[in-house]
This record gives structure tokens, C-alpha cells and sequence, in this order.
């Protein structure tokens, strides 16, 4: 008997590891930047080139940063949803405009519509390493003190901003300081992200 | 005449195969001024991971990513900066999965012990199956009457048919 069941058993287990394995996203890589403090920057502002913009001018505030370019496919398809969202003015959203010529940037903007407060250029892609980025468009969620405290890889879609950006936005600005009480709740709320 | 022939066209086809060879490593050689600097941009390459195609290091990817990622190690280098600084930099930024050799650490231990595993429990799996296959070989020999209870056997069937010799077996 166990001779016979023993194939079908292994076909079973190997079924398993195949189907779990085929839900797995090989994109969504684990950031090492939940958080951790945003890293650095200071970039000119793409609609006001002689003035820059810092992460560090943010402080105090709970934003998203988005890093975006006019080549880039998948923002088209994120693009309504953060224009809603802007609409909304729920959270302040900025762009980090990744490795594009600010000309292009600019008529992209013009034709799609502007939900950025404002974007900040980074032309050579610099910051862009410094952020991990690997998969624009990505989405930084960043707290009140500077840190980040959550990554969304890929465009955010309807679902996933109701699901998982705007609850954890909310949860981040409900607190002054982030405690690891509040630290264990953040990451009950992030459950729902992994889409 | 004709063989010899053929074993000088033959010789002559390698040698354009080798020169061509050298000419295209020639062609293909990095433009940068440091060949030393390069080999090890190049060594450094090889142990990260392109994020954009995840089964390239940034030394074989022509992506975008992989090229800014390999002049950011070229930069690196040329500050004297060793490879543990280099991963450790990329690590901070992409995470482990950069790296083509994972760490050992406890999320790690099932991916470097596994292969050890499967192969110790094929290794029970072999001896025990070979245990079994002894144990069907009888180690006690044929007592005198199982001889001739035999040999009894062997000239009856010897006396039938070869039809049905055939269907004994």
C-alpha cells in the first residue's frame, strides 16, 4: 500500500511548494528600509529649478514619496489613482522624478494631470540608489520623525491605497512618537498590503 | 595527397578561429584606462544581484540599473573602498537579495543545511533498501532433501512441453 501511496504523497507535497511558489511575487523583494531613517537628499525642484528640496524639510509631517519618470509604463497605470488621491488631500504626496529629462517630466505632467506638491529631479539617478529604488514607479511612506515606514513596489492601485497606504498614513499620523507598541500595530496594518 | 590537403585547410580555419578570437577580445576589452581597477569592478560585479532581471548579476545585465549599480562600484573602488564595503552598501539599499551568496543566518540555515538534508535522507533511504535486498538472499544453503525435491522438480519440467517450460517461468 505504502508503496503506491508514497508517489502520489511526494506529487502532493512538490504540488504544494509549486502553487505556494507561483503565488510568491519574485518583484517584491523585502525592503531594508522599513524603518529605518529616509536616507538624505537635497534636489532641485522640477517646475522651480533654482530652488532645492529636502527630505528634511518634511519633518513633522507624515508624506509619501513617489518616485515616478515619463518612460516608465506602470505610472501611467498608478497615475489616476495618485491624482485622487491628491484630490482628496488626505496625505501630502511628492515625486522623486527618477532618471528623466525634466522637459519630458514637465509635458508628461501637463498631460496627465500634477498630484505632487511639488517633484524633486533626480537626473542622474543618485538618490534613486540611495532609496533602493529598483521598480519605478515605488511609493515611500515616511513618518513624522523621517523614518520610513512603509514601500510599495510596483503601481499602487485603488485597492491597495484604500487597503493598506491610507491605513497606515492614518495610523502614522494618529501618533506623535512611534513606540513599539505602535510599531506592533503598524505592522498588523501592513498585513493587508501584500497584494 | 588529398588528406594532406585537408589537414592544412583545416589547420588554416583554426588559426583565422584563433586570430579572430584575439581580435574580437581585443574589441571587446573595457575602455576604462585601469585594467586593474576594472578586474575588480568586474570580480565585485559578479557577486551582486540585478534587482531588474533577477537572474543577472549587475556584471552580465545590461539594464539600466546594473550599469548605474556597476559605475557606482567603480567609484567606490577608485576610493579604495574594499568589496566588503561595497556589498555591505548595496545591502543596505536592496537588502540580502543582492547578494548572489546569501548570508548564514537563522532565515538562511533551511537553504544552506537542505541540500545536506535531502542528501542524508536519500542516504537512509539507499541503506535501508539495501538492508531489505540482503535480507531476500537466503543466507542458509539447500538442506539434502530440498536438493532432491528439486532436482525432482527440474526433470519433470525437463519431460513437458518447451510450450510449457515457457509458461513455468
Amino acid at each position: 500500500m505504502v508503496r503506491y501511496l508514497a508517489p502520489l504523497i511526494i506529487f502532493i507535497v512538490l504540488a504544494f511548494f509549486l502553487y505556494v511558489g507561483l503565488g510568491l511575487n519574485p518583484r517584491e523583494v523585502p525592503s531594508p528600509f522599513i524603518n529605518k531613517p529616509a536616507p538624505d537628499f537635497q534636489l532641485q525642484k522640477l517646475h522651480s529649478m533654482n530652488e532645492l528640496f529636502s527630505n528634511k524639510d518634511m519633518l513633522g509631517k507624515v508624506w509619501l514619496l513617489n518616485v515616478w519618470a515619463s518612460w516608465c509604463v506602470a505610472c501611467r497605470q498608478e497615475h489616476p489613482v495618485l491624482v485622487d488621491m491628491a484630490r482628496r488631500g488626505e496625505v501630502p504626496l511628492y515625486g522623486l522624478n527618477y532618471k528623466d529629462a525634466p522637459s519630458n517630466a514637465k509635458r508628461w505632467l501637463n498631460e496627465h494631470g500634477d498630484p505632487y506638491e511639488l517633484s524633486a529631479v533626480d537626473y542622474q539617478g543618485k538618490v534613486g540608489i540611495d532609496y533602493g529604488v529598483y521598480g519605478v514607479p515605488e511609493t515611500f511612506i515616511i513618518d513624522k520623525q523621517g523614518m520610513i515606514r512603509h514601500k510599495v513596489i510596483g503601481p499602487i492601485s485603488y485597492q491597495e491605497l484604500n487597503d493598506c497606504v491610507m491605513p497606515v498614513v492614518n495610523e502614522l499620523n494618529k501618533r506623535e512618537q512611534i513606540d513599539p507598541a505602535a510599531l506592533a500595530v503598524l505592522s498588523e496594518v501592513r498585513k493587508a498590503c501584500s497584494s | 595527397m588529398f588528406v594532406m590537403m585537408r589537414y592544412i585547410a583545416v589547420l588554416v580555419l583554426l588559426g583565422l578561429m584563433i586570430g579572430g578570437a584575439t581580435v574580437a577580445a581585443g574589441e571587446a576589452a573595457p575602455m576604462a584606462a585601469d585594467p586593474e581597477l576594472e578586474k575588480k569592478v568586474n570580480e565585485i560585479a559578479a557577486e551582486l544581484r540585478c534587482l531588474v532581471c533577477q537572474n543577472q548579476t549587475i556584471a552580465d545585465s545590461h539594464a539600466e540599473l546594473a550599469i548605474d549599480l556597476k559605475n557606482q562600484v567603480r567609484e567606490m573602488v577608485r576610493q579604495g573602498k574594499t568589496r566588503d564595503d561595497v556589498v555591505d552598501y548595496m545591502v543596505q539599499r536592496y537588502g540580502d537579495f543582492v547578494r548572489y551568496r546569501p548570508p548564514v543566518k537563522p532565515t538562511t540555515y533551511l537553504l544552506w543545511v537542505g541540500p545536506f538534508l535531502l542528501l542524508a535522507g536519500g542516504l537512509i533511504i539507499l541503506t535501508v533498501n539495501l538492508r531489505k535486498r540482503k535480507d531476500l538472499v537466503s543466507e542458509s544453503p539447500l538442506s539434502e532433501e530440498e536438493h532432491k525435491k528439486l532436482e525432482s522438480i527440474l526433470h519433470s519440467e525437463n519431460k513437458t512441453s518447451g510450450i510449457k517450460a515457457g509458461e513455468g517461468n
